[in-house]
C-alpha cells in the first residue's frame, strides 16, 4: 500500500517535471504575446502552433476568451479573472496562482478577426487528438475552415488513430481541405475532389470552385467542375426546400400575429388597431421577465421566455380587459369608432412605453436553447424559427380546442352569432365580452414573446405587424381559425417564393396586389362565412 | 331645423378656430433680449425617434453645461424643443417655426436625409444655420448647413481599405436600405472597388425596405454568395430598426466574424444596445468615435452623461460626439463673431477648431464639412466597440465624391469670393455640372 | 343648369362656410401683405403656409366625408390619391428646377443624375408644362380611383374588406414609391423646389396666392360636394349607405352610383394633394403610409361624418392641435391625439357637429345603432 502510494507520488512528479519542462520551452513564446499589437500577438501565436505543443491549449483558449492580460508592472504575461473588485491573475502555462490585481494594473491582449481565425485554426490542429470526441470533432472542423498546411501531418496521424467513423469522415474531409489549397499529387487531389463532393455543401463548394476555376491541370479542372455541378444541383434542391421552410417559418410569425386578431376582429367584429400594441407589451414583458431574473435568479435566465409566457399573456390580456371594459364596450355595433378608438389607444399606448422604457430597442437574449442551428440533410434549420413554428402552431391548436371544446368556447360563440339569444340563455354576454377580448391580447401578448427573439423591442414593434395581421385574417376570411392558418402561410410561402425573383420590395407589393386581386374574385376571403347573417 | 343649427355652430366654429389659429401664430411671441435661443429639431415621436430623442437630450446637457460656464456672449442659452414626430413636412414647418417664430440663432437636428432636404430650403430662404450630425451621403453643400458628421470618404472608404489589406477581402455584398444614403454609398464604393481591381460578379448589391424583418433568405443569399472561394465580406448600411433582426439572423445561421465579417456604418452603441452581442463578436463597425476611446476628454463627456440623464446605462455614440463638436464650433465662432447673426457666424465658423473626444482636434472646413479621424472597430461581447483600426491623421470631409463621375469635378468653398457649393474647377463656373 | 345644380345645394349652413372661406381670402392677404410687420394684426407667412396645409386637409377630409359620410364607403387608402396628386405637382415643380440642380443638368432631377440615368423616364415626359402636370392631378387618382372601383364594387366588396384593401393598397403605392428605381425620388421624394409658373415658390405673394388657390379649390369642391349631396343622385347615394341591396332592389345600378362618387372624391384628394406640395415644400412617400389615411378618418370623424362642414371642422381642428402640441408639448402630444380619439368616439359618436346639434335640438339620445346586437349591425355600422 506505502509502496502503492510511493509509486503514484513518483509519477506524479514525474508528469509535473515533463509538464514544466515542455512550459519552460513555451514560457518565453508566451511572454512575446502581450508585445507588438495584433501582429506580435499574431507571429507569437504561429509560433505556439508550429511548437505543437497542447500545453500552449489552456493560453490560447484564454486568449480567444480574451482572460489573457499583460501585468503592467513588469510586463508578465497571466490569466486574470474577475475576483471582487479586481482581478485574480494565474499562470497561463501552469495555473499557478500569481496574485492579484487591480483592473488598471493589467492590460487585455487584444484579437480581432485575422487573430480569431488563427486561433482556431491552431487550437484546431493542437486538439486533434483530444480524448474528447466532441473536441476533435470541433477541431477537425476548425482545419477544415482554416486549411492550415502545417496540420497535415496531425492530421494524418489523427486519421490513423481515430475510431470514430463520423469523426474520421470530417478528418478526411479537413484534410482534403489542406490538399487542394495548398496543392498534392494528382491522383491525392482527384481523390480529395470525391471526398469534398461527397459532402457536398456551401463549404466544398466553396473549395471545388476554387480548383475548378484555378486548378493544375485541365483533367483537374474538369474533374473539379463536374464536381461542381453536382454539387450545385444537389444544392438547388436543398435550396427548394429551404425556400419552403423560409415559407413556412415566415407564415407561421404571420399567424401569431393574425391569431389574437382573429379572434378579437374576427370572432367579435372589433377593428382591434391596437392590436399591434399588444404584442408589443407582450415583448416588454419578455424583457422585464428576463430583467428581473437576471438580476434575482441568474440560473433561471435560460428559462425565461418560459416564463415570460403566462406573464406576457396575463399582462396583455389584463391591458385588454381594461380596454374592453373602458372603451369598446360601449362601441359595439358601431365597428368603425372602435378603430377610431383602439387606433388612439395604440398610439397612447406606443407613447407611454415609449416614456417609462424609452424610445431605444430592449436587448432580450436567446436562451441556448434557441441560439444556434442544426443542418438537417442540406438544410438549415434555425432553432429560434423551429421553435416560433412549433410554438405558432400549439398556440393555433389551444386556441382551437378554447373555442371549440370548452364551455368559454361556447359561450364566445353563442354570443357571436346570437347575442340576445345567449343573453337569454343566461350566458352573462358582458363578461364574456370582456374575457374574449382579454384572450385575443393575450394571445397577441404570446405572439410578443415570440417576435422579441427575431425582431426588435421598440416601441414600433407592434406598427410593423398591424397590417399584415389585418391583410391575413381578411385574406383567410373573417371569422375563420382555420382560415387565418391557411392565409399566414400561404401568404409567407408566397412571399418568400417571390422573393429570390423579384427583390424583397417587389415581392411584398405583389403579394399586397394579390391579396387585393383575391378579394375581388372571393369578397369575402379565403373561407367565407355563409349565410344571411353576413350580407349587409 | 338641425340644419340651420349644425350650419351655424359650423361657422362658429370654423371662426373662432382661424381666429384663433391666427392670433395664436400672429401674436408670436418675442425672443427675450437676455437668453439666446437654441433650436433642437429632433423626432421625438414615430420612427426616428429610437435614435433622436438621444440627440435631444444630448443637446440638452451641452447647454445646461455651457450655461454653467456662464452662457455665451454673457448671454444664458435657452433650448426651444419641438418635434417633429419623424414627418418630414413637420420638420419643414418646424424649422420655419424655430426660424421665424421662436427666432432661434441656430438650430440643431435633423437625422434621416430626408428631413435634411425637407427643412434644407426654409434654412437657405430664412438664412438660418443648422447642424446636421449624422453621417451621411455627401453630394450636397449649403451654406447654411454644417455637417458635423462624417461623408462618405471620412467613414466607407476607409473602412473598405481595412477590409481589403487587413482581411484579404476580395468579394463583396453591399446591402442597404433602399434610400439615399445608401445608394450613394454604395455607388461611390462600387466605383472605388471596380478602381481596385474588384471584377463585376465579385460584388454584390441588395436593398431591403426600411424596418425590413425577415432576414432569413437574403442572409442564406449572403452565405451562398460567401462560399465562392474567396474572402467575403458584407458592407453594410442598413438603417436603424432592421438591424436588430438582421444581426439576431446572421447570428442564428451561424456566420461569424471571421468567415464573412460585416462591417456597417449605421450601427452603434446605441443599436447595439438592443442586441445580445455574444454571436456578433468581431463584426465590425466604422465611425468617428467609439464610447470605447480611451482618452480623459471622453472619458469626462460619458461621466457628465450618465450623471446627467441619471441612468449608468446609457451609452454614447458618434452622432452625439458630432453635436458636441458642432456645438463647440458655434459657441467658439459666436464668441469670435461677437454676435449670432447669421452671416457673421457663417463666416467666422471656417477654419474653428474644437477637441474632439478622441484625443485630437477637430476644424470646420470651407466646404462645412469638418476633419475627423476613422476608427475601425470591431463589436465585443458587452455591447461596445474595440478600436482595430485608426487613421493617423485627420480626414478631411469630401461633400462631392471623387468616385461619381457628375460631382468628380465639383468642389464647395463658402469663403470669399467663391462662396460657392457646387463650383465646377473644369468649367470655372458655379452651378454644378451644366450640360 | 350647371347654376342651378351649385344653388340647389346652397343652404344656410353651405353659405356661412362659404362665407367663412371668402372671408379668410380676403383678411389672410390683407393680414398679410398690407398690414406692417411690427403691428399685432399681421400674420406672417409662415401662419400662411400652415393655414393653407390645414385647408389642404380641409379638402382631402371633405374628399373622404363624401365617400364615407355619405355613402357609407370607409377608405382607409384616400392619401394614396392625395399622395399622388402631390406627387403630379411635384414632378411639375421638379422640372421647373431646371440647371439650378445641385449638379446643373437642365433636363434631370439630381436624383436621377446622382443614379446615373442618362434620360428622363417616359413617365415624366409633359410635366414640364402646367396644364398637362395640372391635368394629371385629377387624371391619375381618378383612373386609379376608377379601375380599383370598378373592380371592388362590381365583385360586391364592401365594408371592411374594402377597408383593408384600400388600406393594402395604399400600403402597396407606399412600398413602390418608396423604391428608388421607380423615378420618383424614393425616400427623399420630391424637395427644393424653386418656382411655380415662374413665381418664386418662396416669395410671400406666391404663398400668399397659393393659399387662395386652395381656399378657392376648397370652396369650389365644397359647392360641388353639396351640389351632389342636395340632388337626385346624393339621395340615391345615402341610400346606398343606408341598405345597399334594397336600392339595388328597386333596379338602381348601385355600382355606378358608387363608382362616380369614388372617383370624384379621389380626384378631389388629388387637387388636395397637388396644392399640399407647393406649400409645405416637399412630397415622400411616407404620404402613402396607412397612418395618414387613418388620420385622415379621424379628422372627419372628430368633425362630424356625414356633415361636410364637420369634414372640414375636423381637419382643421386636429392638425391646429397637432401644429401646437408638438412644439408646446412635444412629449405629449401622442397621448394628447389618441386621447382625443377614444374621448371623441366614446362621446362624440356625431362628432363636434353632432353634439351641438344634440344639445340644442334635444335630438332623442343620440346612441342610434347602440345597442349590441350581433353580427347584422356590425356590417351595417361600416
Amino acid at each position: 500500500m506505502r509502496r502503492a502510494f510511493r509509486w503514484l507520488l513518483a509519477a506524479c512528479v514525474a508528469i509535473a517535471t515533463t509538464s514544466a519542462a515542455l512550459a519552460a520551452d513555451l514560457r518565453p513564446l508566451v511572454q512575446t504575446m502581450g508585445s507588438g499589437g495584433y501582429a506580435g500577438t499574431e507571429k507569437a501565436l504561429n509560433q505556439l502552433s508550429e511548437a505543437g505543443d497542447p500545453a500552449a491549449v489552456p493560453v490560447i483558449e484564454a486568449l480567444q476568451a480574451g482572460d489573457l492580460y499583460v501585468r503592467k508592472a513588469d510586463g508578465l504575461v497571466v490569466i486574470a479573472r474577475k475576483a471582487g473588485a479586481g482581478f485574480a491573475l494565474t499562470d497561463p502555462l501552469s495555473g499557478a496562482v500569481v496574485g492579484e490585481a487591480a483592473s488598471g494594473a493589467i492590460d487585455k491582449i487584444k484579437i480581432n478577426n485575422a487573430l480569431r481565425r488563427s486561433i482556431s485554426a491552431t487550437l484546431g490542429a493542437l486538439t486533434l487528438m483530444s480524448p474528447d470526441p466532441a473536441t476533435r470533432r470541433s477541431a477537425a472542423e476548425a482545419v477544415f475552415k482554416s486549411r492550415d498546411a502545417n496540420a497535415l501531418d496531425t492530421l494524418n496521424t489523427a486519421i490513423a488513430k481515430e475510431k470514430d467513423e463520423r469523426i474520421r469522415r470530417v478528418m478526411e474531409q479537413a484534410r482534403a481541405a489542406v490538399i487542394l489549397t495548398a496543392g498534392a499529387s494528382e491522383g491525392d487531389t482527384q481523390t480529395a475532389i470525391a471526398t469534398l463532393t461527397a459532402r457536398g455543401d456551401r463549404d466544398a463548394l466553396a473549395l471545388l470552385s476554387m480548383i475548378a476555376a484555378s486548378g493544375a491541370t485541365d483533367a483537374l479542372k474538369t474533374a473539379a467542375a463536374g464536381a461542381v455541378a453536382a454539387v450545385e444541383q444537389k444544392l438547388m434542391f436543398w435550396g427548394a426546400l429551404q425556400n419552403l421552410w423560409y415559407g413556412l417559418s415566415l407564415g407561421s410569425v404571420l399567424l401569431l400575429a393574425a391569431i389574437g386578431l382573429a379572434v378579437t376582429f374576427g370572432v367579435m367584429g372589433v377593428i382591434n388597431m391596437a392590436h399591434g400594441e399588444m404584442v408589443m407589451i407582450g415583448a416588454y414583458t419578455t424583457f422585464l421577465v428576463q430583467q428581473g431574473l437576471r438580476t434575482y435568479a441568474p440560473g433561471l435566465t435560460d428559462l425565461s421566455i418560459l416564463l415570460a409566457l403566462p406573464a406576457a399573456f396575463l399582462v396583455s390580456g389584463g391591458v385588454g380587459v381594461i380596454i374592453e371594459r373602458s372603451v369598446i364596450r360601449w362601441l359595439y355595433g358601431r365597428p368603425l369608432e372602435t378603430l377610431l378608438a383602439t387606433w388612439g389607444l395604440s398610439l397612447a399606448l406606443q407613447q407611454a412605453v415609449r416614456s417609462l422604457f424609452g424610445p431605444t430597442n430592449r436587448e432580450v437574449s436567446a436562451p441556448s436553447w434557441m441560439s444556434g442551428a442544426f443542418e438537417l440533410g442540406g438544410l438549415t434549420i434555425t432553432y429560434g424559427r423551429l421553435w416560433i413554428v412549433v410554438f405558432a402552431f400549439a398556440v393555433f391548436a389551444a386556441l382551437l380546442v378554447a373555442l371549440k371544446r370548452t364551455w368559454f368556447g361556447l359561450s364566445i360563440r353563442a354570443v357571436t352569432q346570437n347575442r340576445p339569444m345567449a343573453n337569454a340563455m343566461g350566458i352573462r354576454t358582458a363578461r364574456v365580452d370582456a374575457l374574449t377580448f382579454g384572450l385575443g391580447s393575450g394571445i397577441a401578448g404570446l405572439a410578443g414573446v415570440a417576435l422579441s427573439q427575431i425582431d426588435n423591442v421598440s416601441p414600433n414593434l407592434g406598427q410593423s405587424y398591424i397590417i399584415d395581421s389585418f391583410m391575413v385574417v381578411v385574406f383567410g376570411g373573417v371569422g375563420n381559425l382555420w382560415g387565418t392558418l391557411v392565409g399566414a402561410l400561404a401568404l409567407g410561402s408566397l412571399n418568400k417564393f417571390l422573393e429570390p425573383y423579384a427583390g424583397a420590395v417587389l415581392g411584398k407589393i405583389l403579394v399586397l396586389i394579390f391579396i387585393i386581386l383575391f378579394i375581388q374574385r372571393r369578397p369575402r376571403g379565403l373561407f367565407a362565412l355563409k349565410g344571411r347573417a353576413v350580407e349587409a | 331645423m338641425r340644419h340651420r343649427m349644425t350650419g351655424r355652430v359650423a361657422t362658429f366654429g370654423i371662426s373662432a378656430l382661424a381666429g384663433l389659429a391666427m392670433g395664436a401664430i400672429a401674436g408670436s411671441a418675442q425672443a427675450a433680449d437676455d437668453t439666446i435661443k437654441v433650436g433642437i429639431l429632433h423626432s421625438l415621436s414615430g420612427t426616428m425617434a429610437i435614435s433622436e430623442t438621444t440627440l435631444k437630450d444630448v443637446m440638452l446637457m451641452l447647454i445646461d453645461e455651457q450655461n454653467k460656464k456662464g452662457g455665451v456672449l454673457g448671454k444664458k442659452l435657452e433650448a426651444v424643443v419641438v418635434d417633429p414626430a419623424s414627418n418630414w413636412p413637420l420638420f419643414a414647418e418646424k424649422a420655419r417655426e424655430l426660424l421665424t417664430k421662436d427666432k432661434v440663432a441656430a438650430v440643431f437636428g435633423c437625422w434621416t436625409s430626408v428631413s435634411r432636404k425637407s427643412v434644407l430650403p426654409v434654412f437657405e430662404e430664412l438664412n438660418g444655420l443648422l447642424f446636421y450630425p449624422v453621417q451621411y451621403e455627401g453630394e450636397e453643400s449649403s451654406r447654411n448647413v454644417f455637417y458635423t458628421g462624417a461623408a462618405p470618404n471620412q467613414q466607407a472608404i476607409p473602412a473598405v481599405d481595412y477590409l481589403m489589406s487587413k482581411e484579404k477581402v476580395q468579394r463583396w455584398v453591399l446591402a442597404g436600405t433602399d434610400y439615399v444614403y445608401p445608394r450613394t454609398t454604395n455607388k461611390i464604393l462600387e466605383a472605388y472597388l471596380k478602381g481596385k481591381g474588384v471584377k463585376d460578379e465579385d460584388i454584390k448589391i441588395n436593398y431591403t425596405p426600411f424596418g425590413h424583418s425577415d432576414w432569413q433568405s437574403i442572409v442564406a443569399d449572403i452565405k451562398k454568395f460567401g462560399s465562392a472561394g474567396k474572402k467575403t465580406a458584407v458592407v453594410s448600411t442598413i438603417n436603424g430598426d432592421a438591424n436588430v433582426p438582421f444581426y439576431k439572423e446572421l447570428g442564428n445561421q451561424g456566420i461569424k466574424a471571421q468567415d464573412i465579417p460585416v462591417v456597417a456604418f449605421s450601427v452603434g452603441e446605441e443599436e447595439l444596445a438592443g442586441i445580445d452581442t455574444k454571436p456578433l463578436l468581431g463584426h465590425l463597425a466604422a465611425w468617428n468615435y467609439f464610447q470605447s476611446v480611451d482618452t480623459p476628454i471622453n472619458a469626462e463627456f460619458i461621466k457628465n452623461w450618465k450623471a446627467f440623464t441619471k441612468n449608468d446605462k446609457r451609452v454614447t455614440n458618434d452622432p452625439m460626439e458630432a453635436h458636441y463638436i458642432g456645438f463647440n464650433m458655434w459657441v467658439k465662432a459666436v464668441e469670435a463673431a461677437g454676435t449670432v447673426a447669421p452671416d457673421a457666424v457663417i463666416d467666422s465658423m471656417i477654419g474653428v477648431s474644437v477637441p474632439n473626444l478622441t484625443g485630437g482636434y477637430s476644424a470646420m472646413l470651407p466646404n462645412h464639412h469638418i476633419t475627423k479621424p476613422v476608427l475601425i472597430g470591431e463589436v465585443q461581447e458587452n455591447g461596445q466597440f474595440e478600436t482595430v483600426s485608426k487613421t493617423p491623421g485627420l480626414v478631411p470631409g469630401d461633400e462631392w465624391s471623387d468616385f461619381l463621375p457628375d460631382s468628380k469635378d465639383l468642389i464647395s468653398d463658402w469663403r470669399k469670393p467663391l462662396s460657392c457649393g457646387n463650383f465646377n474647377v473644369k468649367t470655372g463656373k458655379c452651378g454644378g455640372k451644366g450640360s | 343648369m350647371l347654376t342651378r345644380f351649385f344653388l340647389m345645394g346652397l343652404d344656410r349652413k353651405a353659405g356661412l362656410v362659404l362665407t367663412v372661406l371668402a372671408l379668410l381670402a380676403v383678411l389672410v392677404p390683407v393680414m398679410t401683405l398690407v398690414v406692417p410687420e411690427g403691428s399685432p394684426w399681421h400674420l406672417s407667412i409662415f401662419s400662411v403656409s400652415l393655414l393653407g396645409k390645414y385647408l389642404c386637409f380641409a379638402l382631402l377630409a371633405l374628399a373622404l366625408d363624401l365617400v364615407w359620410g355619405y355613402v357609407g364607403i370607409l377608405s382607409l387608402g384616400h392619401a394614396a390619391f392625395f399622395a399622388l396628386g402631390g406627387y403630379a405637382m411635384g414632378m411639375y415643380l421638379m422640372r421647373q428646377i431646371g440647371p439650378r440642380g445641385v449638379y446643373g443638368n437642365p433636363i434631370l432631377p439630381d436624383f436621377m443624375v446622382f443614379l446615373n440615368w442618362k434620360e428622363l423616364p417616359w413617365y415624366w415626359l409633359g410635366f414640364d408644362h402646367f396644364a398637362f402636370a395640372a391635368l394629371m392631378v385629377l387624371v391619375v387618382p381618378g383612373v386609379l380611383a376608377f379601375a380599383f372601383g370598378w373592380f371592388a364594387f362590381r365583385s360586391r366588396v364592401t365594408g371592411v374588406y374594402l377597408s383593408i384593401i384600400t388600406q393594402a393598397l395604399t400600403f402597396a403605392l407606399l412600398l413602390a414609391f418608396f423604391r428608388n428605381d421607380m423615378g420618383f425620388g424614393g425616400n427623399n421624394g420630391l424637395t427644393d423646389f424653386k418656382e411655380i409658373l415662374g413665381y418664386d415658390i418662396q416669395a410671400p405673394g406666391t404663398r400668399v396666392g397659393l393659399f387662395l388657390a386652395t381656399v378657392a379649390a376648397l370652396a369650389l369642391s365644397y359647392m360641388i360636394a353639396s351640389g351632389i349631396i342636395a340632388s337626385k343622385l346624393g339621395k340615391v347615394l345615402v341610400a346606398i349607405r343606408d341598405t345597399e341591396s334594397r336600392v339595388r332592389f328597386l333596379g338602381y345600378d348601385t355600382e355606378s352610383y358608387k363608382l362616380f362618387a369614388w372617383t370624384l372624391s379621389a380626384c378631389m384628394a388629388g387637387v388636395a394633394g397637388a396644392l399640399y406640395v407647393p406649400q409645405v415644400g416637399i412630397i415622400n412617400p411616407s404620404e402613402f403610409a396607412p397612418a395618414s389615411s387613418i388620420e385622415a378618418v379621424i379628422w372627419v370623424a372628430v368633425g362630424g361624418r356625414g356633415t361636410l362642414a364637420g369634414a372640414i371642422l375636423g381637419a382643421v381642428l386636429v392638425n391646429f392641435g397637432k401644429s401646437y402640441f408638438t412644439g408646446a408639448l412635444p412629449e405629449l402630444w401622442l397621448f394628447a391625439l389618441g386621447g382625443l380619439f377614444v374621448l371623441v368616439t366614446l362621446f362624440l359618436p356625431k362628432g363636434l357637429l353632432g353634439l351641438w346639434a344634440q344639445l340644442t335640438a334635444r335630438l332623442p339620445s343620440g346612441k342610434g345603432k347602440g345597442a349590441p346586437n350581433g353580427k347584422t349591425a356590425d356590417q351595417k355600422g361600416m
